[in-house]
């Protein structure tokens, strides 16, 4: 069976659009590996073309460009971790980046990977929910950004056309007064699968929300915001009543399941109580 | 797909399916048996080894990603018949007790200490995180790294 | 300067560390095949044919179902009831029904799609309650009685109950399930592959392929952990390997995936434990009257030894004036469950040491005013009537883990730091136990283990024994034990491979008794072949000139004289010595999120004496370590009888990072019963982790956890119910 996969190494972006082009739909994507190796050895990838891009050097890079931070397609969780720019424009990455799997695990996988792979539960998506990212995808036929909050279309389905690619990240850099905050409850504290993530924004002053985004994961068949609650809370007191009203308000918005790793009941009290304990330290 | 790559610093040739795993190339295809599978999906790090100086899962490689990569095994740890300083501690400590996770373990904690020489307890931990050991508690790990660390 | 006590390199290192240890899968043999196994879907039903695809390609393949069976189609044990393949009926989902072989494994895989398997489904059994009480559901019952209960209940000035639950475990080793069989001449058979018990498979092959003792030779490869998962399940593999081997003529392998390998092989048993005890105000411990059930699963392999062994720990390492223990197994349609370290006596002791955790909360006690108060001392009175008249270290075990740990100190100052708030909270609990060291009762009288040691004539010593190095350091503490007996160096003492045309039966390597049995064994045939040796003549020069009978000396198994027990009324010494221990859990409970983090861990261990330090707290710790992933993360639920965690990223397993530092200190109070003291260690330390973890979770949050795993789920549900 693998050895009925073909594989096509592309040396620069350009040459794997071409290829994407001509065999858009047919074939599929290898960056790190860490998902697609997986899906091959328990049977359920069925495309017989791979694509491998970690031969584009090109998109392997962490900048700044002047008011974002721009993450390349080829960028490993590593990479963030050692980049000074991820640490000084999104500190709340470099947290995720230390609990995806572990050091094998972020040596290979890369950011742009998760993006395309659209778990409901990857670890990143909810931070470039919360930080209104922009998924900078090209084909032959151009370049656009997708925003991170359209991105996500439905269970593992991404607003990608066939014969497009992800090419970088691009994170808004922070506004004066923002904090971020971001929370992984996993199975165990490595090498582990999330039952909730929630990645925040948010600006205070005086004891007032300015505003709040909320990117919440393992909350329904994608990653997503939560706009009730952030319209509930933003330019709000931010008092003890407003505080349980939030934990309520997220608690019923999110719709969660019921899977291997943990309850429905148990994602939306998690979710409810991580947003108030951030909101409490923000009075 | 014909792959050239170096293993333990030799090289080797090796015609094989492109998404064969080089976990697979490396026990059968070349015979260094020392590199374990405990699940095949990059839970458990049995597989560890090092490709250009970086630790990977051999699970999750397929070997069209390794044409001209520099391979280090648990094989190609020892100078010659000379122990590393962490093989011998992870003897002298208890760091081995059945056995099956150490080769893994002693890449990663190679691959560690080439980034981190004098690491705390809590970078090793986390640093070890991604390989697991039923059989020592981890605590005669966290031991044989650090003497390693303390040898000149 | 004596071996024992030391810490050498152990004997296998070396080759450990650079990769040249051979496991199974490690092996290869001149044509050898790739077997697999097709095996039942559902959890119990009629088989009504099984059909290979006549459109698929067989050339090439070798099949095997029932029918290919020489002798009796069972995998002998205990009852003899579990069947190597299934002829007629199904009784749990991961049943073996067919068996494929060919050159190529991934062939093999699409092979097994082609095997069509008729099943007429019937009603399953899965909920062990409702078992207890069907027809041909008990698999085991019995009742220990001692002193008078009534009276015991009639002075209480408290009655105390509750109710206990443990689900599976997964032993987990690292290195799957794997065999291989390689046919020999005249039908003889060689099994080479992962196993802690090479007896067992021999005695299960010759029943079923019909062939005599010499005709199947078994030899231990390197065995990347137990645990227990590798006592009886390797019979099976090793049976399903032979049958395709001598269809085929040709060697055979096979190796389990992980996710065949958690479907299939067997678990820690299930349990639900009652308890309703008698107590003073003061803490007087007075009667307790125990309900102990566990699910055996579909087959009876190890289950009526298991529930012996939670049975007769059910009482905790406790004095009682009076008690009642009521002991069942029942069967249930789910694979079968199994060995795992500890073997029954983590699930009872659980149940107790939670319980007491309840009986000080209810008398407004300090927890461990209350066990102390209770402690087991010697000359004590056990529920089977036996009297500890040696070797109780309740008292010193429990005391040195609360004074290393600080205790008292730190349950004052957590107190406190929670009065003042915060969404993470602290909290610290302690349990004491003990466990029996070496087989239940007269086990040990049963299987007449045969060990020995043989000079060489260049006057090197060979140990003869079937024990198996499963990472424990079998190697290295029989050479411990017989270079110190015979004045020998380390290096002039060579371990026989575990391969049962070399070695007698020394006993299957489980239930903490190779050191303690075996090592006694081999103590007194070093003392026997010394004898021979005449005064003023060096073992060397003697060696050189003396015939092999002198220089072989192989010992059989005999109890000490003083320890007697009656099977049939469960009545006597359950265990010549028993192992004590005392755990500390510190923890910090996030009240947003019911997560558990274990801080720290303090274990006082008394095994006897101890054979090398660095081997002994590698048990201590690593026990503790699979006795707290048992406690916090270990999951395992069925849905049909189907485990749905069955791979490494579904079942959860601790990491470097969410084991604590373990502080393990060992304690000797050895034994009189053992040439050298020693008792058993490799199961103790695994019986008190997680109480000590509930009792630190009550500590920090008001909140006992009653069942195993302590979820966050369950705890988050309690705390915001409260």
């Amino acid at each position: 069976m693998i050895a009925s996969i073909n594989v096509v190494i592309p040396r620069t972006k350009d040459a794997a659009l071409a290829t994407l082009a001509e065999n858009a739909g047919k074939c599929t994507l290898l960056a790190g590996g860490t998902d697609l190796m997986v899906a091959l050895e328990d049977g359920r990838f069925t495309s017989k073309l791979v694509v491998d891009l970690s031969r584009l050097t090109e998109l392997r890079f962490v900048r700044r460009e002047s008011d974002e931070l721009v993450i390349g397609a080829l960028a490993t969780y590593t990479d963030l971790l050692r980049s000074p720019h991820v640490a000084q424009m999104a500190p709340e990455l470099v947290l995720c980046a230390r609990e995806v799997g572990a050091a094998a695990i972020q040596n290979r996988g890369t950011l742009a990977g998760s993006v395309a792979n659209a778990s409901p539960a990857g670890d990143p998506l909810p931070v470039l929910l919360a930080r209104d990212a922009g998924i900078e995808v090209a084909s032959v036929r151009g370049t656009r950004t997708i925003l991170a909050t359209q991105f996500f279309v439905g269970y593992r389905r991404t607003a990608l056309a066939p014969d497009e690619m992800i090419t970088a990240i691009r994170i808004p850099a922070p506004k004066v007064g923002e904090r971020f905050y971001w929370r992984k409850v996993g199975t165990r504290r490595a090498q582990s699968i999330a039952k909730m993530v929630l990645a925040l924004r948010a600006t205070a002053t005086n004891g007032t929300l300015q505003a709040i985004a909320i990117g919440v994961g393992c909350a329904g068949p994608t990653p997503l915001r939560t706009p009730k609650t952030e319209a509930l809370v933003a330019g709000q007191r931010l008092d003890k009543m407003l505080i349980d009203e939030a934990r309520r308000s997220l608690a019923a918005e999110v719709a969660p399941i019921d899977d291997l790793r943990s309850t429905a009941v148990y994602r939306r009290r998690v979710a409810g109580n991580v947003l108030a304990t951030f909101l409490a330290s923000l009075t | 797909m014909k792959i050239l790559l170096g293993v333990n610093g030799v090289s080797k040739t090796v015609e094989v399916a492109p998404m064969r795993r080089l976990l697979d190339v490396l026990r059968l295809d070349l015979a260094l048996t020392g590199t374990k599978e405990g699940c095949g999906e990059g839970e458990c790090g049995a597989c560890s080894v090092l490709l250009d100086g970086v630790l990977v899962n051999a699970c999750l490689i397929p070997i069209c990603q390794t044409d001209g990569a520099q391979i280090v095994t648990v094989e190609g740890l020892s100078n010659g018949a000379a122990l590393s300083p962490l093989q011998r501690s992870f003897v002298s400590e208890g760091g081995a007790q059945c056995g099956i996770c150490t080769p893994g373990m002693l890449v990663a904690s190679h691959a560690l200490l080439n980034q981190t020489p004098h690491p705390s307890e809590a970078q090793i931990r986390e640093g070890l995180a991604g390989n697991l050991c039923r059989c020592t508690g981890y605590t005669k790990i966290v031991a044989a790294v650090q003497k390693a660390a303390a040898t000149p | 300067m004596p071996l024992v006590g030391q810490s050498p390199l152990r004997k296998e290192g070396l080759d450990k560390v650079t990769g040249a240890t051979r496991y199974g899968d490690d092996l290869s043999f001149p044509g050898i095949l790739h077997g697999a196994t097709v095996r039942s879907t559902i959890a119990r039903g009629k088989l009504r044919s099984i059909t290979f695809d006549p459109t698929f390609d067989w050339n090439g393949l070798t099949r095997v179902t029932a029918s290919d069976i020489p002798g009796d189609n069972v995998i002998a044990l205990i009852a003899d009831d579990q069947p190597a393949l299934v002829s007629s009926e199904i009784a749990h989902c991961a049943e073996p029904i067919a068996l494929i072989a060919g050159d190529n494994a991934e062939r093999v895989a699409e092979a097994i799609k082609h095997v069509h398997v008729d099943v007429e489904p019937l009603a399953a059994m899965l909920d062990p309650i409702a078992a207890a009480s069907s027809p041909n559901g008990v698999m085991k019952d019995f009742l220990l009685e001692e002193g008078d209960l009534a009276a015991a209940f009639a002075r209480a000035d408290r009655i105390v109950e509750g109710e206990y639950r443990t689900g599976y475990q997964e032993q987990l080793y690292i290195e799957p399930q794997v065999m291989i069989a390689i046919p020999r001449e005249g039908g003889a058979v060689e099994i080479r592959g992962s196993m802690q018990c090479p007896y067992y498979i021999h005695k299960a092959l010759q029943r079923l392929l019909k062939l005599r003792p010499e005709q199947v030779i078994v030899i231990q490869a390197a065995t990347g952990g137990g645990f227990g998962g590798k006592e009886d399940y390797p019979s099976m593999i090793a049976a399903h390997c032979a049958l395709l081997a001598k269809k085929s003529g040709r060697p055979v392998k096979i190796l389990y995936r992980r996710q065949e390998d958690i479907q299939a092989t067997t678990k820690r048993h299930p349990s639900i434990v009652r308890h309703r005890s008698a107590v003073t105000h003061e803490g007087m411990l007075l009667g307790c009257d125990i309900d102990l059930l566990i699910d055996g699963g579909a087959y009876v392999t190890l289950t009526p030894v298991v529930v012996s062994r939670a049975a007769l720990h059910a009482n905790g390492a406790y004095r009682w004036q009076a008690a009642r223990i009521h002991a069942r197994a029942v069967r249930t349609n789910t694979p079968p469950n199994g060995a795992f370290r500890g073997f029954g006596a983590p699930q009872a002791i659980f149940a107790i040491e939670a319980h007491v955790e309840a009986i000080a909360r209810e008398l407004g006690m300090a927890p461990h005013a209350l066990r102390r108060k209770n402690l087991l001392r010697l000359g004590d009175v056990l529920p089977t009537g036996q009297v500890l008249r040696s070797s109780v270290a309740s008292r010193e075990v429990f005391e040195d883990a609360l004074q290393r740990s600080g205790f008292e100190e730190k349950r004052a100052r957590y107190a406190e730091e929670r009065t003042r708030g915060g969404r993470k909270v602290r909290g610290v609990g302690c349990s004491v136990f003990h466990h029996g060291a070496g087989f239940t009762g007269a086990g040990e009288v049963h299987l007449k283990s045969v060990a020995g040691v043989e000079i060489t004539t260049d006057g090197r010593a060979r140990v003869l024994a079937a024990s198996t190095e499963i990472g424990q350091g079998t190697r290295t503490i029989f050479a411990q034990i017989v270079a110190d007996a015979l004045a020998l160096t380390y290096d002039d003492v060579d371990i026989e491979e575990a391969d049962t045309s070399l070695v007698p039966d020394s006993g299957p390597t489980v239930a903490s008794r190779t050191c303690m049995v075996v090592g006694g064994l081999l103590h007194r045939a070093c003392k026997e072949i010394k004898q021979r040796v005449p005064k003023g003549t060096s073992l060397a020069a003697w060696a050189a000139l003396a015939p092999l009978e002198a220089r072989r000396s192989l010992m059989q198994y005999t109890p000490p004289p003083e320890i007697v027990w009656d099977e049939a009324t469960y009545r006597g010494d359950a265990y010549a010595a028993y192992g004590w221990g005392a755990n500390v859990a510190e923890v910090e409970v996030d009240l947003d999120t019911g997560e558990t983090t274990v801080l720290r861990l303090t274990a006082s261990i008394d095994a006897g004496t101890v054979m090398h330090p660095v081997l002994a707290e590698g048990q201590v710790e690593g026990g503790t370590a699979q006795g707290l992933g048992w406690a916090t993360v270990e999951e395992l639920r069925a849905k049909e009888g189907r485990y749905l965690h069955d791979r490494m990223s579904t079942y959860i397993i601790p990491t470097a990072l969410d084991t604590p530092p373990i502080d393990a200190r060992l304690i000797e109070c050895p034994t009189p019963h053992q040439p050298l003291g020693a008792k058993g260690l490799g199961e103790l330390p695994i019986d008190g982790p997680a109480p000590a973890v509930v009792a630190a979770i009550l500590d920090a949050t008001g909140f006992l956890p009653t069942a195993l795993p302590a979820s966050p789920e369950t705890l988050l549900a309690a705390l915001e119910s409260a």
